[in-house]
């Protein structure tokens, strides 16, 4: 504001044609692939299309159908068990982590290296726990019949496929959760736990009445992104199951992937997208008020 | 940096927080050791061995059955699939797109962030308000158009096709380069405006120079995102000579063989395939580290 006073000239429109030059690819980019796109799945959602033949409107006929199928019931059901058998786990390990580098250790290469998976694409990851969770060779069984437990087809069961792959991601994400709320636990003041520490407090007390109630608004933050993340679980179940055993493992976006691309019926497919933003956008909003993400208690 | 735990006294619970630490660190890199050892493993000889931590009857095998320098008689020997992969190509197809994409992505993002940050002009808060939008959006929510979009242009199995979506820019990047453009003092940029620079030169002589350190860390971010995605080019890219390397694992996982899988052979193509990710943060790790503290997104 203050320099707009040093211009030459009040000129209104200030640098607007240049900024119009250096946002143009940019805003080509969120035009063509964000915007339309965005725009075009909620149109498809009201027709019928084949990708063979142009979209033929049918109203809400999709929506109706999303309703009535047990399928897309049976998704939402088999992520939602997904989403919370990852959450729950990731965030209390995350914290624990979080927790223990905050109190123990500045050390980069620890956070270095539990930061590690989350790098690795989710493809090799699921991969490389593929081959220790096989049924017969994998290391994972080996272990179990060390201490004389059967053997388990863990990809292969419907009972176990799912929390299987949530726990596969659970190690692929928990580092990267950790160091969010590590980053969260800097913002407290180091004089609370030396007031603590003086008074004699233990490291669990301090935990319960310092920590966790002034972590609150950043943990909450982490929590929105992770679950929403978590909702969009698809590579793992590409690569391992493919939805299977029976259903067991039919997620929302491999239901989605399954109808638009394997199907083809496209219009039925932008539907359950538009179904399952709705679901995000409220789940966010929910969180983001019951938790009251945006304030602090460090005032 | 006095910091106080450090000063205290080793207590049973602080050895126990450690071991607990500790332990972490081996789950974290167990996995990958696990790799290692699998894909330097004889498939015949695998079965027999599953328990052993060390790689049963140690080959480099695999590794030569992938890269495509093993003789027939030779992968037979130690029971792969005969399956042809054709590693070399998918591994330059996945250098190259990523590589495309991260100085397109980068460069475009940067400009935007410029006009976001050190420009002044009416309706900048709600054009970049418009932008952030575009991070609630599911991916899969535009997958769909997008698929279409491409199709239309005759684009699919293309390379063009794959890295189209992402060259312009991300949401993130723009977000990412804007916050730290905003903390450049305005001192600099003026007695550059007073020495006659147009907004290109205090663009590419000031603004890109003075934040080559954030531009390198979100560049490393896309390059590694880019590298990483398999949704996308599933789509778009399955045809063998645009193929990058996450679909080709997806697709040499899936043709092998139930019977008698070429474990060693899909471990040490797995394992090529997150080699210079690894590399890449062996390197530059610490930067990447600083970037979560910093953003506290993606």
């Amino acid at each position: 504001m203050k320099t707009s006073t040093l211009r030459p000239l009040g000129r209104r429109a200030g640098d607007l044609p240049v900024a119009m030059v250096f946002l143009l690819p940019a805003a080509v980019g969120f035009a063509v692939f964000y915007l339309w796109p965005t725009l075009r799945t909620m149109y498809l959602s009201f027709t019928e299309y084949s990708l063979l033949a142009p979209p033929e409107w049918i109203g809400v006929e999709n929506y109706q159908k999303v309703f009535g199928d047990r399928l897309f019931w049976n998704s939402l059901q088999v992520t939602v068990e997904y989403v919370v058998i990852n959450i729950g786990i990731q965030t209390v390990v995350a914290l624990g982590m979080a927790v223990l580098m905050h109190r123990l250790t500045r050390s980069g290469l620890i956070r270095g290296v539990l930061l590690l998976p989350y790098l690795v694409a989710n493809v090799v990851v699921a991969l490389i726990w593929y081959t220790m969770l096989d049924a017969q060779l994998g290391i994972v069984n080996q272990a179990l019949e060390w201490i004389g437990v059967d053997p388990v087809a863990f990809f292969g069961e419907t009972s176990t496929a799912i929390p299987t792959i949530a726990l596969v991601n659970v190690w692929r994400h928990v580092g990267y959760t950790a160091l969010l709320i590590f980053a969260g636990l800097q913002a407290i003041p180091k004089t609370f736990y030396e007031a603590a520490q003086t008074d004699g407090a233990s490291e669990i007390r301090m935990f319960w009445r310092i920590t966790l109630p002034l972590l609150r608004p950043a943990l909450a933050l982490v929590l929105v992104l992770t679950i929403i993340g978590s909702f969009q679980i698809f590579d793992t179940v590409a690569v391992t199951t493919k939805g299977g055993p029976v259903n067991a493992t039919r997620v929302i976006y491999y239901y989605i992937y399954e109808q638009a691309f394997q199907r083809f019926n496209f219009g039925y497919a932008a539907a359950v997208c538009v179904a399952l933003f709705a679901i995000l956008a409220t789940l966010a909003l929910m969180q983001l008020k019951l938790l009251r993400a945006g304030e602090t208690d460090l005032d | 940096m006095s910091h106080a735990p450090n000063r205290r006294r080793p207590s049973w619970q602080r050895l126990a927080a450690w071991a607990i630490l500790v332990l972490f660190v081996l789950i974290t890199l167990a996995p990958f050791y696990w790799m290692l050892r699998i894909s330097l493993s004889d498939n015949r000889t695998l079965f027999a061995g599953a328990g052993s931590l060390l790689p049963s009857d140690f080959t480099f095998g695999a590794f030569r059955r992938v890269l495509g320098i093993a003789t027939l008689e030779e992968a037979a020997a130690q029971g792969g699939s005969g399956a042809n992969i054709n590693f070399w190509r998918y591994l330059a197809n996945s250098v190259a797109t990523s590589a495309v994409i991260t100085v397109c992505q980068v460069f475009f993002s940067a400009m935007a962030a410029y006009a976001f940050a050190r420009l002044r002009w009416p309706g900048r808060e709600q054009v970049f308000f418009v932008f952030l939008t575009a991070l609630m959006v599911p991916p899969i929510f535009t997958a769909l158009p997008n698929f279409v979009t491409v199709k239309e242009l005759g684009l699919l199995n293309t390379y063009a096709g794959i890295m189209l979506p992402y060259l312009f820019m991300t949401p993130f990047a723009v977000f990412f380069l804007r916050q730290f453009f905003l903390n450049i003092s305005r001192e600099v940029e003026e007695a550059a405006i007073v020495d006659g620079a147009g907004h290109a030169r205090i663009f590419f002589r000031l603004i890109v120079p003075m934040s080559s350190a954030p531009i390198a860390t979100i560049s490393l971010l896309v390059y590694i995102g880019a590298w990483n995605e398999y949704f996308w080019p599933l789509l778009v890219g399955q045809e063998d000579d645009v193929r990058v390397l996450t679909v080709a694992l997806g697709i040499f996982r899936s043709q092998t063989p139930q019977a008698g899988p070429d474990w060693a052979g899909l471990m040490a193509a797995t394992l090529l395939a997150a080699l210079p990710i690894i590399a890449l943060f062996a390197v530059f790790g610490r930067w990447i580290v600083n970037s979560i503290q910093f953003s506290g997104i993606k």
